[in-house]
Order: structure tokens, then sequence, then C-alpha cells
């Protein structure tokens, strides 16, 4: 099966993006442009999905360059389900920036580099060619140096060098790793890398290659000793860019690794006891950091890293359950980090402040924005029937049939650190009283589209949330469609080479 | 020449990560160069040296002649000079700003982003 479709939303994104630079300096149309082009790629993006869902794999040759030869790009569910919540996402932080992004900002091409970052994850996510991921990785890193940078302050120019060399170097060792891969293997194709590297006769190597991945990955993904960059950075942008930030940035590196890992690479004793020994200690240097931490977005920062190793331990366990528990808290994470940000976002705007101490009395003065978003706050415990309880069944399910009694201790301590940082936000921004008072042109005095702009992201990630709570056997069946696909790699590479060109 | 070209890699990639473990800005961007350059040599290396045997199919054949130059890490090396070109004056600008906003070169000083306040 081939078609075209599927390069329809990377394309739409480029266009959009140089579409709003015509607008360069009339943010009014940008803002309103931006909202209306990313409802409209949320609408390819499902349509892409629901064509995956009833066909299958597919895949495109670029240029009608038969397989190994020309670049890939493959979608299947995995791939289209992240394309689908790339675009959710961005739709969010769309119309939270159509007002919390102040004009000069926006005058400097902030709508351009957003919409070429949604570009950029949706190029990584439908990639089939190793190469081709390190460049969506680049336009993904380029554009949120950009965004992070833009506005130039004290704390954003620091967070940016320690982002900017760390997301680099990463860049570099994934790219020596390609050159590795490419050096005995030939091949830059991801389907046929799958047939070729069980054949290679020097497994130390190809080992040291899958370790090298892991780490140029790992630096992407956050995990356990190489996610200093993430804390020191994340809190610097306006809100809507640390949601897409969060949410997305994060899991592209690890969308990479459980792709590399269940594609090319084996998953033998040796790599399955590092990565779980990565999760653990990513589990618990998260929860202890987000612990400490007494800014209500550095303790969000914290908990991304936290929960990776949730996904990360999925992935280590090597079994279809643990795999259906990583790839649907991959889900529910993307959504509720997002939103955890827009929060974040919404609170330090109300209270004058972001950090904890500062903060208070959201019960009494904003009852309804209290309950809106005691939502994700107790679905990213996992409180049943909540999102963050189902894939956790699935994880710690996985985890007793398979022995590995210590990394579900580490998951179920994580879980109790992240209840109880969750009681202490519920209880430093929305129980204790205020100390001080609110700020004078605070959230009251918004106009009704400033308030809009803030809550209907919100409103929209958490309906999102109760979906794939009280949905939780779609996504369930979703989850298992994607763990067969991904065990069964015969299928992908069946789906890039046996393609029948129109 | 594999040898010589090795050796350079190597040197390279050491020369690099020493620069980034070091304190000042610009040697850090330095660092950052040499190791950029050290991963293209490194993918021109992997592709494997020849020498005269240009991979062009010549009038009358329909394939390649045997032992021709692999092109693919050309064209590798080439996107890849160009995206560490873009992201190298990224850089130097960034430093720039970095310099004249926390007025320090030294990273040591750069940590008000890791402090718990």
């Amino acid at each position: 099966m081939t078609t075209n479709f599927i390069i329809y939303p990377i394309l739409y994104q480029a266009i959009t993006a140089i579409l709003l630079m015509f607008f360069w300096r009339n943010p009014k149309t940008q803002r309103l442009l931006s909202i209306l082009s990313s409802s409209f790629g949320l609408v390819l993006a499902v349509s892409l999905f629901v064509f995956i869902w009833q066909n299958g794999t597919t895949a495109l040759q670029a240029g009608n360059w038969a397989a190994p030869f020309g670049i890939t790009m493959v979608a299947d569910t995995f791939s289209a389900s992240l394309v689908v919540l790339t675009h959710i996402v961005a739709l969010a932080a769309s119309i939270y920036s159509s007002e919390k992004v102040i004009s000069s900002r926006i005058k400097f091409g902030y709508f351009p580099i957003f919409h070429l970052l949604i570009m950029g994850l949706t190029g990584a996510f439908l990639t089939g060619d190793i190469f081709n991921l390190y460049v969506w990785f680049e336009i993904i890193i380029i554009s949120s140096f950009v965004l992070l940078t833009l506005g130039g302050r004290h704390h954003q120019i620091e967070g940016a060098v320690k982002y900017f060399t760390l997301n680099m170097l990463a860049s570099i060792i994934f790219l020596t790793a390609i050159a590795l891969l490419y050096g005995i293997t030939g091949s830059l194709n991801m389907a046929e890398l799958s047939v070729i590297i069980p054949q290679i006769e020097n497994k130390g190597l190809v080992q040291l290659i899958a370790i090298i991945f892991f780490t140029g990955f790992g630096i992407k993904a956050g995990v356990f000793p190489l996610y200093f960059w993430l804390p020191a950075s994340y809190h610097a942008p306006p809100a809507a860019v640390s949601a897409v930030f969060g949410g997305l940035l994060t899991k592209v590196g690890v969308y990479a690794l459980i792709r590399v890992f269940t594609l090319i690479f084996d998953l033998d004793e040796f790599n399955s006891t590092l990565i779980m020994v990565t999760a653990a200690l990513t589990l618990l240097s998260g929860g202890l950091g987000a612990l400490v931490q007494k800014d209500i977005i550095k303790v969000f920062s914290y908990l991304i890293i936290c929960h990776i190793g949730f996904m990360i331990a999925g992935l280590s366990m090597n079994s279809q359950v643990a795999l259906i528990g990583a790839v649907f808290y991959m889900f529910h994470d993307i959504i509720i980090k997002s939103n955890l940000f827009l929060i974040s976002g919404l609170t330090s705007s109300i209270m004058g402040s972001s950090k904890l101490e500062k903060m208070g009395g959201l019960l009494n003065a904003y009852p309804k924005i209290s309950l809106l978003i005691a939502i994700p706050l107790f679905a990213l415990v996992g409180i049943p029937p909540l999102s963050g309880f189902w894939p956790k069944l699935s994880l710690f399910g996985a985890s007793l049939s398979s022995g590995n009694y210590t990394l579900l201790a580490f998951m179920i301590f994580a879980s109790f650190i992240t209840l109880f940082i969750i009681a202490r936000i519920w209880n430093q921004v929305v129980a204790k009283p205020k100390p001080g008072k609110f700020p004078e042109n605070g959230f009251n005095t918004y106009s009704f589209k400033q308030k809009a702009a803030f809550i209907v992201p919100i409103i929209l990630l958490s309906l999102v949330t109760l979906y794939i709570s009280f949905g939780a056997e779609h996504i369930q069946i979703l989850a298992e469609r994607i763990s067969n696909e991904l065990l069964n790699t015969e299928q992908y590479y069946q789906a890039v080479f046996k393609t029948i060109n129109p | 020449m594999e040898l010589i070209l090795a050796i350079l890699t190597g040197v390279l990639y050491a020369a690099g990560i020493y620069l980034i473990l070091r304190r000042s800005l610009v040697k850090l961007i330095i660092g950052l160069v040499l190791l950029g350059n050290a991963i293209n040599l490194l993918i021109f290396l992997m592709g494997g040296l020849v020498e005269g045997n240009p991979p062009i199919i010549s009038g009358e054949e329909k394939v390649l002649a045997e032992g021709f130059a692999d092109p693919v890490p050309q064209a590798l090396i080439l996107t890849a000079i160009v995206i560490s070109f873009g992201l190298q004056s990224f850089a130097i600008v960034l430093i720039k700003r970095a310099y004249q906003v926390v007025k320090t070169d030294d990273l040591d000083q750069m940590n008000t982003t890791d402090k718990i306040e």
C-alpha cells in the first residue's frame, strides 16, 4: 500500500509556516491563522490515522525510488497516533499563544517557527529512514532553540546555552551511531536494517552501536544521568512553548528508542538490563528532584523526567504487555504534561508568581478553575478511573509476571512520590489561603477573549484526558495493535518493500 | 590513508570532548565545531575510501563498474555539514548574547537556572 497522504501533514505545516511569514509584521492575522491552520492540521492528522487504521502500515517512497535506495516515509499505527496527539497539543498551544504570547515575540517569527517545530515532530514520527530521522531531529532542535531564546531574558539565554550544548551533543552521538551503522550494514533504511542486523557476525560492534544510539536518544528523552539540560531550560520560555516541549520533545526521544529497539536492535539480556537500570534510576532521580523544587514549573519539569522512566521501563521488559503499557503511558503522558505546563502558565498569571510559596487561595477565588485543574493533576498520579491508572496496570502486571520485582518497587515508589507532589501542589496552589494579595492587573481584569484563550486549551486537553480515562478500552485496543505491529517487524518490512508503485 | 584519517578522527573527537568540558563558552563552541568535523570524517571513512572511480555510469553500460566510490556518505556529509553550519552560526550568536546578558563567559557562573528558590 502506498500513498502520498503520509507526507500531507508535514507539507501542510511547512506551507503554514511559509504563509505565516507573509504576515510577519501583523500579529493579529498570525494569531488567527495559526489557530485556523492548527485546527485543519488536526483534521488532516485524524484522517491520516483513520486511513492507517483501515489500511494497515503504509509506506511512501520519495521520488518513487524503490525501497532501500530512496528515502522512505512509513506510517504505522504508532506513528499515526503520535501525529494525531502532536496536532492536538499543537492546537492547544496555538490557542494558548494567541493571547498569552506578546506581540513583540510574534513580530520575531514566533508562529512560523512554532509550525516548523510541529512539522519536525510530525516528520520524525513518520520517517522510515534513520538518517532522515536525524534530519527531522535537527529541524526540531533548531526550531526549539529559537522558541527557547525568543525574548532574550537572562534565564532564557542561560537555559538555552545548556539546552543547546546537550542537544547538539546528542545529535553528534546519534550521527556517530548512524555512521557506524552505515559502515557495517551499508543501509539507512530502517526496514532493511531490521533484516540485515541479525545477520551481522560481529555482535560486539552491533552492541556498541546500540548503546551509542541509546545514549544519543537518551539525552533527547531525558533519562537518568543525561537529563540535566531539561529542568535548566524548560521553565524559561512562555507556557505555550513549554507545553509543546514538555509534552512532545522528550517523547520523540522515547519514540525513537522504542522504534530502534523493537525494529532494528535486539533487546537481549544486556540491552534490556541496561535500559531497565536506567529506567529505575530515572524514576527515582526525577521523583526526588521534583520533591525539592519550589517553583511549580520546575516541579513539572522534574516530573517529566520521572515519568519518562515508566515508558523506558515498559520498553526494557521486552514483553507485549509491557510494551502496551509503555505505549499507553506515552499517549496519556503527552496530553497530561502539555496540560500541566499550560496550567502552570495559567496559575502563575493568576498568582503573579510561579513560586509555590507565593501561591494559594485558588479554591476560594476561582472554584471552577480549581475543579478543571483537578482533572489533569489526579490523572497524572493515576487515581482510578483517570488515565494514569490504566497503563500502570499493564506495566505493573508485566513486571510481576516477568519477575522484575526491583523495577516494580521503583515504579511504585515513583507513583507514591508523584502522589505526594500532587497533594503538595494541590495544597499549596489551591487549598491554602493566598499569602498577600492577587496581583492588580491579574486574571480578573482580563477580557473574555483573553480568558477564553487561557481556559479553552486546558479544557480541550482535559477532555482528551477524560476520553483516555473513560474510553480506556479503545486506547487499550489501539495500544495492543501498536504493540503487535512493533513486535512483528516482518510486517513493517513487507509494507516498505512490497509496495506496488502506482 | 585510512589509518591517517582514522587517527585524525580520533584526535578530533578527543579534542572536541576535551574542549566542551572546559569552563569557557568560546571553547565550548569550538569543541562542538571540532566534534561536528570529526563526525563528518567518520561518515566519510565508514563509506570506504575509493580512489579515482566516481559513481558515474559510462555511456554504453547499464550498471556501475565494480569498486566504485559510494555516493551515499557524500550526500550524508553534505547534509550534515549544512545542518552543523546552521547550528554553529546560531551557537556563535547565542554565546555573544549570553556574554552580553549574563556578563560572564565562565560556565560555572551560569548556574542560576539550577538554583532552588
